[in-house]
């Protein structure tokens, strides 16, 4: 299980590919978000809380290995300044069958949206904004 | 003496992202209106605590748990990660 909080880019297919060698696992999901552009969009800057983000990501992490029968589990999210198109994140999870890599993978996207302290704020052309929470993302957490 | 932290907009209103503050607090509600008669600013940023959320030293908390004992609270808006 690792764990990655980084201001530093990332290559998702690298990524993907180094936590797929070595393990058992008939099936590997990955997810990977990116800066998306609404239009006008300059760079996305993400703040965090050190110390809990960590933490906190560890916690949702653990959690899932209870849940899942897990092979593994990666989580690299990133911090700072971000331009349109970059990966601002990734979940990758193996086990030995698709069902249970995929309810792993969903679980900790969920999780990761409402409950890990990062705070997203859009800079645009004519201004700076921070991007609200949203209540479909909250909600989501009650399936689990 | 408790370590403050303030994050996102939070922070901005406040003008700082930390700082130690001398309280008898029992919760973190009792802070915020402590801090909330201080000065205009935090007034500002405390308005809604339905906005906002508390940690205590580093997990999620709520506005009425007790403070006893806890080294570092941090007030921030909802979350917005992934």
């Amino acid at each position: 299980m690792t764990v990655r909080v980084q201001s530093a880019p990332f290559d998702f297919g690298v990524e993907g590919t180094a936590f797929a060698a070595g393990l058992p696992s008939g099936a590997i999901v990955t997810f990977t978000g990116l800066v998306r552009d609404p239009g006008g969009l300059v760079a996305m800057e993400i703040e965090h809380y050190p110390g809990m983000t960590e933490r906190a990501i560890a916690g949702m992490v653990a959690d899932a290995t209870t849940r899942w029968s897990l092979d593994g589990a990666l989580v690299i999210h990133r911090h700072g300044r971000l331009a349109p198109g970059e990966p601002i994140m990734m979940v990758a999870t193996a086990a030995r069958h698709r069902a249970e890599a995929f309810q792993a993978a969903e679980f900790l996207m969920d999780y990761l949206k409402s409950r890990a302290p990062f705070w997203k704020k859009e800079i645009g052309a004519d201004g700076a904004a921070w991007v609200a929470a949203r209540d479909a993302d909250e909600d989501a957490l009650n399936r689990w | 003496m408790i370590e403050v932290l303030y994050f996102a907009w939070v922070r901005e209103r406040i003008g700082l992202p930390r700082e130690k503050v001398e309280t008898n607090a029992a919760t973190p509600r009792d802070l915020v209106a402590e801090l909330s008669a201080r000065e205009e600013r935090y007034a500002m940023a405390f308005a809604d605590l339905s906005a906002l959320r508390v940690a205590l030293d580093q997990d999620l908390s709520d506005f009425d748990a007790p403070l006893a004992g806890v080294r570092e609270v941090a007030f921030f808006p909802p979350m917005t990660g992934g």
